[in-house]
């Protein structure tokens, strides 16, 4: 089951802040990300992307995203 | 799956915009915008205030297309690109505050993050003590993030809610249409006009308008913000939105080589005074309040034309903030600081360090 972290409604920078206090905590996985701006899922794709986190898969979903994003 | 592909979303598009937004601001000011001003998003916030009379400093009065511009060019881009999310609810008092003091803090300095960066590139060395502040600003927002500072969530609200802001400034624009600048005169119908000082000087309308709608439409696309990009260096080391600052800075001086806008030195810059630890201190405070309301003021107008209300309150707050500072003389001038400039800061520190330590939320 992967963790999901809920960053609907939160302004900048807080999605990436809760994005990196989640990787921090898994070495590796999967994590799904909620986001509700477009804003937001660029800084966490980015984000992902600096700690070597792939972004696996981008979905839109309730007037947002669900970002996917894996480390092997 | 989607692929949405944003070329102003890399990093050669934030540093086009970045550059973008620095020969603007040369050129500009070249068209008749004021010194090491061609672009100022606190001045010229000010300007409307003074316009519509909320303070009567006869010399900073005049409706900048630039910042109507600013609005609609994002409007028209969230549009395009269905990036269009009207949003609200995320402490808005809150964020009115900050806006209030981010103006005072950043009339006590007399700029923005983007005319600090202007002036910087123009050779005011005040501004050096400016941009020292808003980073040190910036520096102790960070800390509060990571301390779990949080104003809320937003929730959607209605689509005529986000456009209250874009009207406000099409409203404005519609103004200066029916009460025209009149040759000599400072007033016409319910508009103010500065006969002399900075709000006398401007740039022709349509072509502030139109620079105002690129930078609008470009910004919106590239998220540019002066505030993100030392707060990103500082809590993730990533140098995105920098390298777009950067490119503002390295293209504005280029500019103002090429223009003959270059005058380096500290006494006698445009628009400007020389009491350091105040250019320093009233910046640290904008910083501060950017931080807490999560973006410099160029980037809440660009949230506001999306359809932002909470960066649309923050801009309400921050033209209020405009009368608050010309009204209690807090304002500085060339002189130096207002007689309560130096109060005024204060109480803004103390009120933005009382939002930081008591407003943290639980994110999960």
């Amino acid at each position: 089951m992967s963790k999901v972290v809920d960053a609907r409604g939160l302004s900048c920078p807080q999605p990436v802040i809760i994005t990196m206090d989640e990787i921090k905590k898994q070495i590796s996985g999967e994590i799904i990300i909620l986001v509700d701006t477009d804003t937001a899922r660029e800084n966490v794709g980015r984000a992902a992307d600096s700690q070597g986190w792939q972004v696996k898969n981008i979905q839109n979903k309730d007037d947002g995203y669900q970002i996917t994003i894996i480390k092997a | 799956m989607i692929q949405i592909k944003n070329i102003f979303g890399t990093r050669w598009g934030i540093i086009s915009v970045g550059g973008l937004i620095g020969l603007l601001g040369v050129i500009l000011q070249k068209l008749g915008n004021p010194g090491n001003m061609g672009i100022c998003v606190a001045c010229f916030e000010r300007d409307i205030a003074g316009a519509i009379g909320l303070h009567r400093t006869a010399v900073v009065q005049y409706i900048r297309p630039e910042i109507i511009g600013f609005v609609l060019g994002s409007l028209i881009a969230a549009y395009i690109f269905k990036e269009f999310r009207p949003r609200t609810g995320s402490s808005p008092v809150v964020r009115f505050m900050l806006g209030v003091f981010a103006m005072i803090g950043a009339l006590v300095f007399l700029g923005c993050p983007w005319r600090a960066l202007l002036r910087l590139s123009a050779g005011d060395g005040n501004a050096i003590f400016g941009m020292g502040g808003l980073i040190a600003g910036i520096w102790i927002g960070t800390l509060f993030l990571k301390n779990g500072f949080n104003l809320g969530r937003t929730s959607k609200t209605h689509t005529s809610a986000g456009w209250l802001m874009p009207l406000t400034m099409l409203g404005l624009l519609i103004l200066m249409v029916i009460f025209p600048q009149v040759k000599g005169e400072a007033e016409n119908g319910i508009l103010f006009y500065s006969l002399k000082g900075p709000g006398a000087n401007h740039a022709p309308l349509v072509i502030s308008l139109t620079a105002g709608l690129a930078i609008g439409f470009l910004a919106q696309r590239s998220r540019f913000c002066t505030m993100g990009a030392f707060r990103d260096l500082i809590l993730f080391r990533q140098i995105h939105l920098f390298s777009g600052l950067l490119a503002l800075l390295v293209f504005a001086f280029i500019g103002n080589l090429v223009a003959g806008q270059f005058h380096p030195g500290f006494a006698g810059q445009p628009v400007a005074h020389t009491m350091q630890i105040w250019n320093f201190g009233g910046m640290m405070l904008a910083g501060l309040a950017f931080v807490l309301a999560g973006g410099c003021p160029g980037r809440q107008l660009f949230l506001a034309g999306e359809g932002d209300g909470d960066a649309a309150i923050f801009v309400f707050g921050m033209i209020v903030g405009a009368a608050f500072s010309h009204n209690f003389a807090l304002a500085s001038s060339p002189k130096g600081v207002g007689p309560h400039g130096i109060a005024a800061v204060i109480i803004g520190l103390i009120l933005c360090l009382f939002i930081g330590f008591t407003m943290r939320k639980n994110n999960t």
